[in-house]
């Protein structure tokens, strides 16, 4: 699974920053035929976790509603040197994790 | 009164007084953002994939794309000038075809499928490096023909509802259908996400809609008649930048 994150490399204490993240995932609703009539098992990304330096930034429940690939993009305020961390849970024991170092002057 | 007069008189000019433009002119801002942003486009998911397959040892020979071509930016120009004609073949092929051909003549490998993620990553990673450089088609004239080919098909009415590329395209672009705008089809940003459908594909996907969408039958994949449409179409768009890997509605 490719993940794509986005995080400024450098911000000034107490700036705020865009953080932004993109995976490739099919996000499978569950209620969909497949091309012999059946219905497509779901298979979907539950749960997005993001944490800066070990603690919780930033968490988002997905639904069968998102579509494929889910990109989310949210702000935070820098506040230390370190490394901000994603990652995502999902149906079929699906795990995926990416980290980014960010240096606060 | 006036402005009514002037809207009859916009909509019975003809398409062909309107400047070549790309559908990414007829998209709204947040879809243009997504595009020119490298985080936030998914194409790019495709890209980095087909990055890590152009430096993966493949085949009896267990070599990689890299072992050949080095650096993959050195591919820059390439999705700017293809389909190119293969003379081992004696038919033009698009990119995605060379990639194959590579696999099987130079790397001893299994072809992979058309339209299979792994042919789509990789296109999509060999034409970014040409984002930006001016589509230049060649001049061979081995081409010709084939592009000959390629511009009868685009005017030639098909399928139930009795419809040319042209009629469309040409006669009609810039006006409404089901509320979207008619694109001019040039195919600028190839391999594309589609946020239709949810995933990158290639240009012979998008025109095989097309034919579904004129009840015609469409071509199976990687038949000649894509490619002697993509030949026309490409030079039809010649001097347009590439946008690849674009992001479509």
């Amino acid at each position: 699974m490719t993940a794509l994150i986005n995080v400024p490399g450098r911000a000034k204490r107490g700036e705020i920053v865009e953080i932004k993240a993109l995976i490739s995932h099919p996000m499978e609703t569950g209620f969909r035929p497949g091309a012999n009539g059946s219905i497509i098992p779901r298979n979907i990304i539950d749960t997005l976790r993001c944490t800066y330096n070990g603690a919780e930034i930033f968490r988002m429940t997905m639904t069968p509603a998102i579509a494929a690939n889910p990109f989310v993009s949210f702000f935070t305020t820098a506040t230390e040197s370190g490394t901000i961390a994603f990652a995502w849970t999902g149906d079929n024991g699906f795990a995926a994790e990416e980290s980014a170092q960010i240096t606060v002057e | 009164m006036i402005p009514a007069l002037l809207g009859l008189l916009l909509l019975a000019l003809p398409a062909q007084a309107q400047t070549r433009q790309s559908g990414y002119a007829d998209m709204g801002p947040e879809l243009r953002a997504m595009q020119d942003d490298d985080a936030a486009n998914p194409a790019m998911l495709w890209v980095r994939e087909g990055e890590l397959l152009w430096r993966m040892p493949e085949g009896a020979t267990g070599k990689s794309c890299a072992d050949c071509h080095g650096d993959i930016k050195t591919m820059a120009g390439v999705a700017a000038r293809y389909p190119a004609f293969s003379a081992a073949l004696n038919r033009p092929v698009t990119l995605a075809q060379r990639i194959n051909l590579s696999r099987r003549e130079n790397q001893q490998a299994a072809e992979l499928a058309p339209e299979s993620r792994e042919l789509l990553a990789l296109t999509a990673a060999i034409a970014r490096p040409s984002r930006g450089q001016a589509i230049a088609p060649p001049d061979d004239a081995r081409l010709r023909p084939f592009r000959a080919a390629g511009a009868a098909l685009f005017t030639q009415r098909q399928g139930q509802l009795n419809l040319s590329c042209a009629n469309c395209h040409e006669d009609n672009a810039g006006r409404k259908l089901a509320g979207v705008t008619v694109p001019q089809a040039h195919p600028t940003a190839y391999p594309l996400y589609r946020l239709e459908w949810q995933s990158v594909g290639s240009l012979q996907r998008r025109l095989r809609n097309c034919l579904i969408g004129t009840r015609a039958e469409p071509y199976a994949y990687d038949a000649p008649e894509y490619v002697a449409l993509e030949l026309f179409l490409m030079q039809r768009a010649a001097g347009m930048k590439v946008e690849t890997p674009g992001v479509r509605p």
